[in-house]
């Protein structure tokens, strides 16, 4: 049984409002000085077989076309 | 002549288009949970937040076991329309090329647009000439339509480009001001905007029962 996470995001190149909302937002806080912000998602899974991780991000967790995405396999 | 529409859990547009459909032929639902589409003879993937969305627009519809069926029918030619959640599904599907990103604004857009007819080859464009404007609404969060730029003149070469908003009315962002597009073959074709709440004079336009006219026009010789 292996637990692992995989990170989502918006490929560079592709806008993302969400971010730059967010990057608007940082500065009413006072942090100015906050750049790039993207917005992604976090899918945490325990699995048999962490093998599979990359063919599941290929056809269900990520869409290859617009997302990349990051395997980080935390136990085996 | 009979459309078959598409219900998913979290579909909120079918009734909508079944009564378009019945404007112009037989129409029946089907449930996604079938694996069987009774016959039809067009199908209609209609609008709403199938899954609830989770994960991706489309993303965990397109599982459903009807949609391996709608793969087999599109691959034999049959003609496939997915409006709105139903284009977003056939995208995630690769049933038709591109993804549909949230909208620029980050707000919800509600309102009539303009679509420039780009292609008259799809089925649903059969009876429309390559010009024509069609007053129809969209309402969508995630409808902002995107390839690889790389991808851009290939797929306008293609002649895959369906529909453009209408100057200065791209609602959500969307490359190129595309509001739809089809497969290589031109049967199967997916639109942000919604021409099935655009069928009754009683409430604006008409201009969305051209879709269906041209569906029924063309697609009964074509589905044996």
């Amino acid at each position: 049984m292996a637990r692992a996470r995989v990170l989502i995001r918006p490929k560079s190149g592709i806008l993302d409002p969400q971010g730059e909302a967010v990057e608007r937002a940082l500065p009413a806080l006072g942090f100015d000085g906050a750049s790039d912000v993207r917005i992604g998602r976090l899918v945490e899974l325990e699995l048999d077989d962490a093998a599979d991780l990359d063919q599941m991000c290929e056809r269900l967790l990520a869409n290859p076309l617009i997302e990349d995405y990051e395997i980080e396999v935390v136990s085996s | 002549m009979r459309f078959g529409v598409v219900r998913f859990p979290g579909t909120c547009d079918e009734i909508d288009a079944l009564r378009a459909c019945a404007a112009v032929g037989d129409a029946q639902l089907l449930w996604h949970g079938d694996a069987d589409l009774k016959g039809s003879d067009v199908i209609v993937i209609p609008g709403g937040f199938s899954y609830g969305d989770y994960l991706r627009v489309g993303a965990l519809a397109r599982l459903s076991p009807v949609m391996g069926e709608v793969a087999k029918f599109a691959a034999a030619g049959g003609p496939v329309l997915g409006i709105c959640n139903g284009f977003q599904i056939l995208a995630e599907a690769g049933l038709v090329p591109g993804a549909l990103l949230p909208n620029l604004s980050l707000r919800f857009v509600c309102r009539e647009v303009d679509l420039v007819v780009a292609t008259a080859r799809t089925p649903f464009t059969s009876t429309s000439s390559v010009g024509d404007v069609l007053r129809i609404p969209a309402k969508h969060k995630s409808g902002r339509f995107y390839v690889p730029d790389a991808q851009l003149p290939e797929l306008v070469a293609n002649d895959q480009v369906l529909f453009r908003y209408a100057d200065g009315q791209n609602p959500n962002g969307s490359l190129d001001d595309i509001a739809g597009v089809c497969n290589l073959a031109g049967n199967v074709a997916g639109l942000m905007p919604h021409p099935e709440h655009a069928v009754d004079a009683l409430i604006g336009s008409i201009d969305g029962l051209r879709l269906f006219e041209g569906a029924a026009a063309s697609a009964a010789p074509a589905a044996a």
